[in-house]
């Protein structure tokens, strides 16, 4: 088939799938997943590197022995990484590929016809 | 100075020689057996697409713990204590820009190369040549912080010194590179990062295992021990022994945490590794297990770092102290395996030593493939040659690229010997997010963003990072720079950062406007379909 005629059919299928009601399901989910925890882990981790510098009284507060707050709130960094990337798995598992699947097959059926 | 490492145990140096041989050997083999499979384009340049999202998180982690991570940060909490820790939690909340946003995206809209995802909706010449200007940037500043640190290491490993010594091992290690990329292509640089994964990952349990059971696994102990025999006290526990004394060093360390934060998604050699897994699916699994084992491995540095502090000499004048911390981690293995001399010792420092030499070797084959591709694919098949080449020439131009670059960073590392490793990976990172990261971003999440919007992004914080480092203390006026006796930097901080970084989203903004250019927003719906929903994105190759 000619390479243009491949490119047009294409791009047709491509603004089929994104006037369907689901891509823009698909969008506002992954939106509003992404926008706020990307917020979220940005300035917990910032707070942490401004304590860091100017919050060290705090910082060298003892919690349990040779334990303080500045290694305990640098572990904590090492938890809510884990956490956040097993939540977006489980959120992306369950909300978005089901969305991205059904929206993939729709492609597929536009580009044949 | 004298380094006490293997010196007058001829014994030990054979043990480690031979551990080192064995690794050449296994690798030599894996790069054989890959290149039998690489028929395609998508096999040399993309493994065919086929690793699994485990065998690429291991890969990814491979790529990612370099040499400068093993033993630079555990050295670093050997001498200053919790601020040596810290370069380490930058690099791992790293991972969630790239899990969040860039990851998934960037595998179902790219083929090859960082560029592919742009030029998708941009004209192909400039943005290109831009983006291949800075891959090839980030990778061989990279590739130096590797390669000096294998010369000064690998010696030090052996128990050898001299800078012949050095020029061999950097000829030697830039030979082998050459080997496995020009070989073995992406499938045998990936299997390589995974078997190097492994053997990082055992050797540090290992050891990690061996600290905390001298201190029947309480912490608090072994803090405690580590800061009384630092002669630091609690402050070798509290920030501020290497970052932050004062208002420009605050500022600094700030700068510095935005770099390793937002560079990581940014880094080249990172991104294209998402493109060896068949779907989005598995390159977001791939990420999951990175931040897993990469998490994993810094919480090891941590008691790897404090352990030395607590059982090694590391005051002015040791052994631990003259290489900068470097020797922290091998001579650990030693002293736990049973000290100096003993059986235990020899074997376990051979096996760390050997393991450093592996994860040397592996980081510098993905850095040497990530430039070889970009050359091949971004610059000659879409920007130099005049009309399309076959996927065959293509090849061959990524092979010779690859040879060209290896003899490149040979050429400079062996000079480049006295530069800092730790300031070449932290320009790295600072350059990766000023010029890659807004690109990237812009292009996936804002319509409006055109052609001249990308160029000037790339171009203006490539550029910002760069010539801010050359008039920073780094490079000229303190008894610490580069250059001695002369004093023009007007620029007061290390790290760019700070100021590069908004500026390669400012020159983002204002190229887009100042561009006029709208025909980028044709193709936008497309893009964002396709990086979504992973429609029509390229799949695996089928053998």
């Amino acid at each position: 088939m000619d390479e243009d005629v491949v490119r047009e059919r294409d791009a047709r299928a491509y603004e089929a799938v994104h006037d369907a009601a689901d891509f823009k399901e698909l969008k506002r989910r992954y939106k509003n997943f992404v926008v706020p925890w990307t917020i979220t882990f940005m300035v917990w981790y910032l707070a942490y590197v401004a304590c860091n510098n100017w919050a060290r009284g705090f910082m060298n507060t003892e919690v349990i022995g040779n334990i303080n707050v500045a290694l305990v709130f640098g572990l904590l960094q090492f938890v809510s990484t884990f956490v956040i990337a097993a939540l977006y798995g489980r959120f992306a598992n369950r909300k978005l590929d089901p969305l991205a699947a059904g929206l993939n097959a729709k492609f597929k059926r536009e580009r044949r016809r | 100075m004298l380094i006490p490492l293997a010196d007058g145990e001829p014994g030990n140096r054979v043990l480690t020689l031979s551990l080192f041989s064995a690794v050449v050997a296994v690798t030599l083999y894996i790069t054989w057996w890959a290149s039998r499979q690489n028929k395609s384009a998508a096999d040399y340049y993309a493994g065919g697409r086929n690793f699994s999202g485990a065998q690429n998180g291991l890969a990814v982690a491979g790529d990612y713990m370099s040499a400068a991570s093993f033993l630079g940060i555990s050295g670093q909490i050997a001498l200053y204590g919790y601020d040596g820790f810290l370069y380490s939690i930058g690099f791992l909340v790293a991972w969630l820009v790239a899990l969040l946003l860039v990851a998934e995206l960037l595998r179902n809209s790219g083929r090859f190369t960082m560029a592919d995802q742009l030029a998708f909706r941009m004209k192909q010449k400039p943005v290109r040549t831009a983006a291949a200007t800075s891959t090839i940037v980030v990778s061989i500043f990279y590739l130096l912080a590797q390669m000096v640190g294998a010369g000064s290491l690998v010696g030090l490993l052996l128990g050898v010194k001299g800078e012949g010594v050095k020029a061999a091992v950097i000829i030697l290690v830039g030979a082998l590179m050459i080997v496995y990329v020009t070989i073995g292509g992406m499938k045998g640089t990936t299997w390589v990062q995974i078997v190097k994964a492994v053997l990082l990952m055992t050797g540090t349990v290992l050891i990690t295992f061996l600290v905390l059971l001298k201190f029947n696994f309480n912490i608090s102990d072994l803090l405690g021990a580590a800061s009384e025999k630092s002669g630091k006290g609690q402050s070798f526990l509290q920030p501020g022994l290497l970052y932050g004394k004062d208002l420009i060093g605050q500022i600094d360390f700030l700068s510095l945490g935005l770099a390793l934060v937002l560079g990581t998604a940014g880094l080249p050699h990172i991104l294209i590794r998402f493109y060896t897994v068949p779907d989005s699916r598995s390159a977001r699994r791939s990420v999951q297990w990175a931040i897993g084992l990469i998490g994993a491995f810094y919480l090891m540095t941590l008691a790897l770092g404090f352990g030395a502090a607590a059982l090694l000499n590391t005051a002015k004048g040791s052994a631990v102290e003259a290489s900068k911390g470097n020797v922290a981690s091998p001579e650990l293995a030693e002293a736990v395996g049973g000290g100096a001399g003993s059986l235990g010792g020899s074997i376990l420092l051979a096996l760390i030593a050997a393991v450093a030499f592996a994860t040397i070797l592996a980081v510098v084959a993905g850095l040497t493939l990530t430039s070889a591709s970009s050359f091949a694919h971004d610059l000659y098949a879409n920007v130099i040659a005049k009309t399309k080449p076959s996927e065959k020439s293509e090849l061959r131009v990524a092979r010779f690229a690859a040879i060209g670059i290896g003899a490149v960073a040979i050429a400079l590392a062996i000079p480049a010997q006295k530069l800092n490793i730790a300031f070449l990976v932290a320009l790295a990172f600072a350059v990766a997010a000023s010029a890659n990261l807004p690109s990237l971003l812009f292009n996936l999440f804002w319509r409006r963003f055109n052609t001249s919007g990308a160029v000037w992004s790339i171009y203006g914080g490539l550029v910002s990072a760069v010539v801010l480092v050359i008039f920073s203390p780094v490079v000229s006026g303190k008894p610490t720079s580069m250059i001695t006796g002369a004093d023009f930097a007007w620029f007061p901080l290390s790290n760019p950062g700070i100021v590069s970084i908004p500026l390669g989203f400012l020159f983002g903004v204002l190229g887009t406007y100042l561009g006029k250019d709208r025909s980028s927003e044709e193709r936008y719906n497309e893009l964002s379909v396709r990086a979504l929903t992973g429609a029509g994105a390229e799949g695996a190759t089928k053998h």
